[in-house]
C-alpha cells in the first residue's frame, strides 16, 4: 500500500475539508451537445464529465446486429489534460476496462428488445479527472441516455465509497483514491434497490462492505434525485 | 387530465388494474414507465407520450422517404429511423411490370422523395411501405427538413390547424411526415421553414397558433 505524503483525514475532516459522509459539489446538465441525440455533463467537485448518446441507429458492420435484442456500445476516454502529467488519449487498459464494466452497468436499466438490429452508442468524456471517474460517468451516461429518450427501467446512479485508516467515507476525491486503504465504485437502480456495478480495491471486512454498502444507497439516492430534477427542468412543459 | 405531469424512466405510475399501457413496464401489478414523456391516464390505457427519441415505424403513418436503392422487385426507403424500409414493386405501381425487361428506376429513382402509408412492421422491425393510399405520392421539387418526430403532432395543430395556418400565409404546398420529415414548396418558403423551425423550439408555449398568424403577418 501506497502512503500518501500528506494524513488523509486531520480531526474527522478529509483534505478537501468534507466530513467523512459528505459528497463534494455535483453540477449536473443536459443537453448541451446539440448534434447528439442526448447528452449530459455532470461534475463532482473537480472531476467532470461529458457525455454523448447516440442512437438507436442501424449498427454496422451487420454481422453485429441481432433480429430480437438492439446493442448498447460504450466507450469511456479521459482527455490528454484531464490528468496532471499529460494522458495518451490512445485506449488502454484502464479505460477499455471502465468502458466494458460502464456498459454492463448501464444496459441492466435499458431495454435492449426495443429496439432490435440497431445500437445506441454512449460517448464518455473525462475532462477533468478528480477520482471516481467511472462513477461520473455513469451518473451523466444515464441522464444523457434519458434525455435521448431511450427506454429504461430506471435511471442509474452511482457512486463511490472507501475506507482511510479506520474511517468510512463517501465520494473519494483523487488523492484518497490513491493512497485510501479500499476504494468501493457502486451504481445502482436506486427505486429498485438493484446494484448493477460493483468493484472494489483493497482491503476490507464483512461488516465493513455491508456498512459501505448502506452508505452507498443512501448517497445513490441522493444523486438520483439531482438527476431526477436536472432531467424534469430540462423537460418541464409550460401549462396550457 | 388537465395537468400535464412529465414522468421519467423508472417512474411508479399506478396499479394496472387490466388497463393497456403504452410506452411503460408492469412488474406484478404495478406500472412504471420506461421513457421520459408525458403521461396520459385513462380508464382504459396508460400511455407516456415520448418527449425525445428516434421514429419508430407505426403501422398506419403516413411518413416521408428517401428512394436509397433498387432491387429487383422493389425499393429500400429510408425513413428516418434505425430501420429501413422496404416498397415492394406491387404496392408502388398498378400496371404489370416485367422486372425482367424494365428499369425500376423508371418510376422511382435513387434520391426521390416520396409521401407513403406504413403497411407493415414485423417484430423484428421490417418495414413496409406502400403507395396505395389515397394521399401517397412522388414529390416533385421542394425541400425536406427534418423536425423531432415527437413535435410533429404540433407543427400539424389541433385538427390540422397550425399547418393550414402556415399553408394559406406562405402559399406554399407542404407534406408532413409522421417521422419527423417536412417538404415544401412553393415562393415563401423559406418563411414556411422559418415559422416550422420556430414552432418545433417552442412546442411548449401557449397560444403558439396565434404567434406564428403574427410571425407570417398577412
Amino acid at each position: 500500500m501506497k502512503k500518501a505524503d500528506i494524513p488523509l483525514i486531520i480531526n474527522g475532516r478529509r483534505i478537501d475539508g468534507r466530513l467523512p459522509e459528505e459528497i463534494r459539489e455535483v453540477k449536473m446538465s443536459v443537453g448541451e451537445i446539440l448534434n447528439a441525440d442526448g447528452s449530459a455533463r455532470v461534475s463532482f467537485g473537480k472531476t467532470e464529465a461529458i457525455v454523448a448518446v447516440y442512437g438507436p441507429r442501424a449498427l454496422f458492420p451487420k454481422f453485429l446486429q441481432e433480429s430480437d435484442v438492439g446493442l448498447v456500445r460504450v466507450t469511456y476516454s479521459m482527455s490528454p489534460f484531464s490528468v496532471d502529467e499529460r494522458k495518451n488519449p490512445a485506449p488502454d487498459r484502464r479505460s477499455i476496462e471502465i468502458s466494458k464494466v460502464t456498459k454492463e452497468a448501464l444496459s441492466a436499466a435499458i431495454f435492449i428488445e426495443d429496439f432490435p438490429k440497431a445500437v445506441v452508442d454512449i460517448y464518455e468524456n473525462i475532462v477533468q479527472a478528480d477520482g471516481s471517474t467511472r462513477v461520473t460517468a455513469i451518473n451523466a451516461a444515464s441522464i444523457a441516455l434519458a434525455s435521448a429518450g431511450i427506454p429504461m427501467k430506471d435511471l442509474v446512479a452511482a457512486c463511490s465509497v472507501g475506507k482511510v485508516g479506520d474511517i468510512l467515507i463517501v465520494d473519494l476525491n483523487g488523492k484518497e483514491d490513491n493512497y485510501s486503504e479500499a476504494d468501493m465504485a457502486i451504481a445502482m437502480m436506486p427505486s429498485k434497490g438493484l446494484i448493477t456495478l460493483l468493484q472494489m480495491d483493497g482491503r476490507l471486512t464483512k461488516e465493513e462492505i455491508l456498512q459501505l454498502l448502506k452508505k452507498a444507497e443512501e448517497v445513490c439516492k441522493k444523486i438520483y434525485e439531482l438527476q431526477r430534477k436536472t432531467l424534469l427542468e430540462k423537460f418541464k412543459v409550460e401549462e396550457d | 387530465m388537465t395537468q400535464r405531469e412529465i414522468v421519467l424512466p423508472g417512474t411508479y405510475i399506478e396499479e394496472r388494474k387490466g388497463r393497456k399501457v403504452v410506452n411503460c413496464y408492469v412488474e406484478g401489478e404495478k406500472v412504471f414507465s420506461k421513457v421520459l414523456g408525458i403521461l396520459k391516464v385513462s380508464d382504459d390505457e396508460i400511455s407516456v407520450v415520448p418527449l425525445a427519441g428516434k421514429y419508430f415505424p407505426k403501422v398506419g403513418d403516413r411518413i416521408i422517404g428517401r428512394i436509397e436503392e433498387i432491387e429487383v422487385s422493389g425499393w429500400w426507403v429510408d425513413i428516418n429511423s434505425p430501420y429501413k424500409a422496404f416498397l415492394p414493386l406491387g404496392e408502388a405501381v398498378e400496371e404489370f411490370v416485367d422486372v425482367r425487361r424494365v428499369d425500376l428506376s423508371r418510376f422511382y429513382d435513387i434520391g426521390d422523395i416520396i409521401f407513403c402509408k406504413i403497411t407493415k412492421v414485423t417484430k423484428n422491425k421490417m418495414v413496409q411501405v406502400s403507395m396505395k393510399d389515397m394521399l401517397a405520392r412522388k414529390l416533385f421539387g421542394g425541400i425536406t427538413i427534418k423536425i423531432t418526430p415527437y413535435k410533429v403532432a404540433r407543427v400539424i395543430g389541433k385538427g390540422g390547424s397550425m399547418i393550414e395556418l402556415i399553408k394559406k400565409k406562405t402559399g406554399s404546398e407542404i407534406y408532413v411526415g409522421q417521422n419527423g420529415i417536412i417538404w415544401i414548396k412553393g415562393d415563401k418558403k423559406e418563411k414556411a421553414i422559418e415559422a416550422i423551425l420556430t414552432i418545433e423550439k417552442e412546442a411548449h408555449i401557449s397560444g403558439l397558433t396565434e404567434k406564428i398568424a403574427k410571425m407570417l403577418g398577412g
